[in-house]
C-alpha cells in the first residue's frame, strides 16, 4: 500500500504520463476523533501509518538532538538520531554547533560510526572521502574536503561544494538543549515552543533559577523496546494515571529523596500528587506538561542535611529572581515537547527521547541533567538517585516498558485492531489556561486533555498539511472558545434559575 | 599451620574450587529467587557496578570505552542498601516488569583467581544472564566481570561485582534481574 503524501522532493525517474495525485488510502485525521475520545489502534500499529510519519513528522518537526555540553570544545562530536536518520552533533573548529546527516555522500557509509570524539575530520571507511569540520579548509563545516583520486577519477571537476554533508538548515541552541529540524521552511523554535517554554526554562535553568546554568551527565542511557514511539512521548505528556498502578512497587519500596518508604519524586507528604493544584497543562500545537505553572512546589526534603542546604537555598534564590521577573515557580513536568522528547524537570531532572525504529520497535534515550556548578556531593547525590530511579535498571522505569511492551503485543491482532483505544478523560471539562493557546484539566491525575491534543497534532502532521495550514489550524484555541461557551451556559442557567428563585 | 602458597599449586587450586562452588551457589539462589539468602553473601561495604559501554577508537577502547564507575552514568553503581530495595520491590507482588516472574539461569564461566590479598580473593569470569519471560521474550546480558570476595568466619562474601555488559545499547527492554 502506497503511503500518502510522501511529501518526497523531486523524482529523478522520468513521468511517463502526467502524474496523478498520490492515492491517499489513510488519512491520520480519520484514525483520531478528538471529539469523542476515541483514537484507532492503527495510529501505533499501521505500518503504513508508521511510513507516513516518518515522511510527514519526524522531517518537519524540531527534534532534540543532544545537550551542548556533550560537545563543549572545538571538533567535539556526538553521535545522535533524528527519527530514523543518524545526525551527527559537531563543534567546528570556531565553536558553532552543527548538526549533519551520518551518511556519506558518495555511497551512503555511515561515516562516523563512534558514539562521540573529537575530530576535525570525517573520513569514510569506504572510499575515503573526507569532510571536514574546519571552516579555513571549506566552505562551510560539514563540506567535502578530501577525494582520492580526485584528478584521475573525477577529472579534478567533483563540485566538493555540492557533495558535503547534508546540513540540517535549522538548529536551535535553547540554553544548551540543542534541536533541530529538516525543513527550512519549518517555523522558528521559538514559535513552536511557544509558551510550552516555560518548562523547558526549568530543564535547562539551574535549580536556582540561574538561566541554562546546566549540564549533563557523561552517559547516555539508551535501550530498545518493542513498542510504537507514542506510547513514550503520551506517558510523559500528562499520564499520571498510570503511576498508582504501574508504579505501585517502587512506590512501596519508596526510594525518594526522603529516604527508605517516602515518596519517589520527594514530594513532601503533605503536596501528594492528588493536590487539585496540580492540574494538566496542554497545548494546541501538541506539547503536554502534568502539572502547571501556578503549581509551586518546594524542592524535597532529602535525609542527608547539606543536600537540604543545597535546595533550601536554591528554591530561595530562585523564588527571589523568579518573583523579581513576575515569572511563576512550578513547572516541572513531567512533560512531552511534541513530537517525542520528554522530560522532567525536578526529581529526577532527565530528558528522553523516543527514537523510532518501526512501528513496533522505538530506541529509547535518556540523558541526566545536573547544576553545572553544584556541589560535588551534590552531583554524586543526584547520579545514584537518578540511576536508582529511572532508565532500563530504574526501579520506576522497568514498570513501564513492560506496560508498553505488552500493550504493543495485545493490539497487534486483527481483531485488536478493530477497536480503537479510549481516551475519555476529562472530557468536555477543559479548564482555562493563562498560558497562549493551552488549557487545563480539571482533576490532577485523570484528565487525558493532552494526549487528545497531541494525537490531534500528530494526524494534522502526518496529513502532510502545510505549514500554512498548521499554523493556521493552531492560531487559535478551540477548545478555548468551548470552555467560554460552557461556562456561559452555566452562568445563564444559573442566573435563570435564580430569576425563577426570586419571582417564586 | 604453614604459610601457603595461592600463587600456584595445590592451595591455588583448592582456593579456586573452593570459591568456585561458593560463586556457582550465589548464582543458583538468584536463579531460585532465594534472594533474603542471596542478600546474606553480600558484604555489609559490597558494591555493583554496570558501566555504560561505548563506541569509541581502538586507541581510546580501555581509556574511554566505558563510563566511570563512581562520577558518570551506569546501568548500576550502587551500594548493598539499593540492593536491598530491588529485593523489596521484587518481593511487592506488583512489580510488573517481573510479574510473572522470568525465567533466569546465571552462567559464570572462565573463572580465574586475579589476586590474592586474604581474607580478600579478587576474581575474572565471564557472565551469560538467560533471561525467558511470558512466551518468546528472551534476553542474554553477557560479559566480563571481576568480583572481589571475603572470606569470613560465616564463609565467603561478596564485596566488589563488576560487570562489562557487551552491549552499548540495551537489547533488553529493562534490566530487572541481578546480572
Ligand atoms: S561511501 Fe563514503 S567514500 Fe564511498
Ligand atoms: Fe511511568
Amino acid at each position: 500500500m502506497a503511503a500518502a503524501n510522501l511529501g518526497s522532493t523531486s523524482d529523478p525517474r522520468p513521468s511517463v504520463e502526467a502524474t496523478a495525485e498520490p492515492v491517499v488510502t489513510t488519512l491520520a485525521r480519520d484514525l483520531v476523533d478528538v471529539d469523542n475520545g476515541v483514537i484507532s489502534r492503527e495510529v501505533f500499529m499501521s505500518n503504513e501509518i508508521f511510513d507516513m510519519e516518518m515522511h510527514n513528522l519526524f522531517p518537519r518537526a524540531w527534534l532534540f538532538v543532544g545537550h551542548e555540553t556533550q560537545v563543549a570544545d572545538p571538533g567535539d562530536y556526538f553521535s545522535s538520531w533524528m527519527g530514523t536518520d543518524p545526525v551527527l552533533l559537531t563543534r567546528d573548529v570556531d565553536g558553532e554547533i552543527y548538526v549533519l546527516l551520518n551518511s556519506c555522500r558518495h555511497r551512503g557509509m555511515k561515516v562516523c560510526r563512534y558514539d562521540e570524539g573529537n575530530t576535525t575530520q570525517f573520513t569514510c571507511p569506504y572510499h575515503a572521502w573526507s569532510y571536514s569540520m574546519d571552516g579555513s579548509l571549506v566552505n562551510v563545516p560539514g563540506d567535502l574536503f578530501g577525494v582520492p583520486h580526485m584528478k584521475a577519477a573525477y577529472n579534478g571537476k567533483l563540485d566538493k561544494p555540492n557533495w558535503g554533508l547534508v546540513r540540517c538548515p535549522k538548529v536551535y541552541n535553547y540554553k544548551g538543549l540543542v534541536f533541530a529540524n529538516w525543513d527550512e521552511n519549518a517555523e522558528e523554535f521559538l514559535d513552536y515552543a511557544g509558551d510550552f517554554h516555560w518548562w523547558l526554562d526549568n530543564l535547562a535553568d539551574a535549580f536556582d533559577g540561574t538561566p541554562g546554568d546546566t549540564e549533563v551527565f557523561h552517559g547516555v542511557l539508551k535501550w530498545r523496546i518493542k513498542s510504537n514511539w507514542k506510547f513514550v512521548s503520551e506517558n510523559f505528556l500528562g499520564d499520571t494515571y498510570h503511576g498508582a498502578s504501574t508504579h505501585a512497587s517502587v512506590e512501596a519500596v519508596g526510594i525518594g529523596p526522603g529516604g527508605r518508604g517516602q515518596r519517589r519524586h520527594g514530594e513532601r507528604q503533605d503536596q501528594g500528587g492528588h493536590s487539585m493544584g496540580r492540574t494538566k497543562t496542554s497545548f494546541r500545537n501538541g506539547h503536554g506538561a502534568s502539572d502547571n505553572i501556578a503549581y509551586e512546589i518546594p524542592y524535597p526534603e532529602f535525609v542527608e542535611p547539606e543536600m537540604n542546604e543545597y535546595f533550601d537555598n536554591a528554591w530561595e534564590v530562585r523564588k527571589e529572581r523568579l518573583d523579581a521577573e513576575g515569572r511563576r515557580l512550578g513547572g516541572r513536568g513531567p512533560a512531552t515537547l511534541f513530537p517525542n522528547m520528554s522530560f522532567a524537570a525536578g526529581f529526577p531532572r532527565s530528558i528522553l527521547v523516543a527514537h523510532p525504529i518501526s512501528a513496533t520497535e522505538t530506541e529509547v534515550w535518556r540523558w541526566f541533567l545536573a547544576d553545572k556548578r553544584a556541589p560535588q556531593y551534590v552531583k554524586e547525590w543526584l547520579r545514584q538517585y537518578y540511576m536508582r530511579y529511572a532508565g532500563p535498571g530504574g526501579m520506576t522505569e522497568q514498570d513501564d516498558m513492560e506496560n508498553w511492551d505488552y500493550a504493543t503485543q495485545a493490539s497487534k491482532g486483527v481483531v485488536a485492531q478493530r477497536y480503537p483505544y479510549n481516551y475519555q478523560q476529562g472530557l468536555g471539562t477543559e479548564q482555562l489556561s493563562e498560558l497562549d493557546r493551552a488549557v487545563h484539566s480539571n482533576h490532577a491525575i485523570s484528565g487525558e486533555v493532552n494526549a487528545r491534543a497531541f494525537y490531534r497534532r500528530w494526524a494534522e502532521f502526518v496529513d502532510n498539511l502545510s505549514w500554512e495550514e498548521l499554523t493556521d489550524l493552531a492560531r487559535s484555541d478551540d477548545r478555548i472558545e468551548a470552555i467560554i461557551r460552557r461556562e456561559d451556559a452555566a452562568a445563564a442557567a444559573a442566573a435563570a434559575a435564580n430569576e425563577s428563585e426570586s419571582v417564586r | 599451620m604453614n604459610e601457603r602458597d595461592y600463587t600456584k599449586g595445590p592451595d591455588r587450586w583448592f582456593l579456586l574450587q573452593e570459591i568456585s562452588d561458593f560463586l556457582f551457589h550465589e548464582a543458583n539462589l538468584l536463579d531460585e529467587r532465594r534472594y533474603e539468602e542471596w542478600l546474606d553473601l553480600l558484604a555489609d561495604d559490597y558494591h555493583y557496578s554496570v558501566p555504560l559501554r561505548m563506541n569509541v577508537e581502538f586507541a581510546d577502547a580501555d581509556t574511554r570505552g566505558e563510563t566511570k564507575v563512581g562520577s558518570e552514568v551506569c546501568w548500576f553503581d550502587e551500594p548493598k542498601s539499593t540492593v536491598e530495595l530491588r529485593v523489596l520491590q521484587l518481593a511487592t507482588g506488583v512489580h510488573w516488569a517481573e510479574e510473572p516472574v522470568s525465567r533466569v539461569s546465571h552462567l559464570v564461566t572462565n573463572l580465574r583467581i586475579e589476586e590474592v590479598t586474604m581474607p580478600e580473593v579478587k576474581l575474572s569470569s565471564r557472565f551469560l544472564v538467560y533471561r525467558n519471560r511470558v512466551a518468546d521474550e528472551t534476553d542474554f546480558y553477557v560479559g566480563r566481570r571481576t568480583d572481589v570476595v571475603r572470606r569470613t568466619d560465616d564463609g565467603w562474601q561478596i564485596v566488589k561485582r563488576h560487570l562489562l555488559l557487551d552491549q552499548t545499547v540495551l537489547l533488553a527492554k529493562n534490566l530487572s534481574v541481578f546480572l
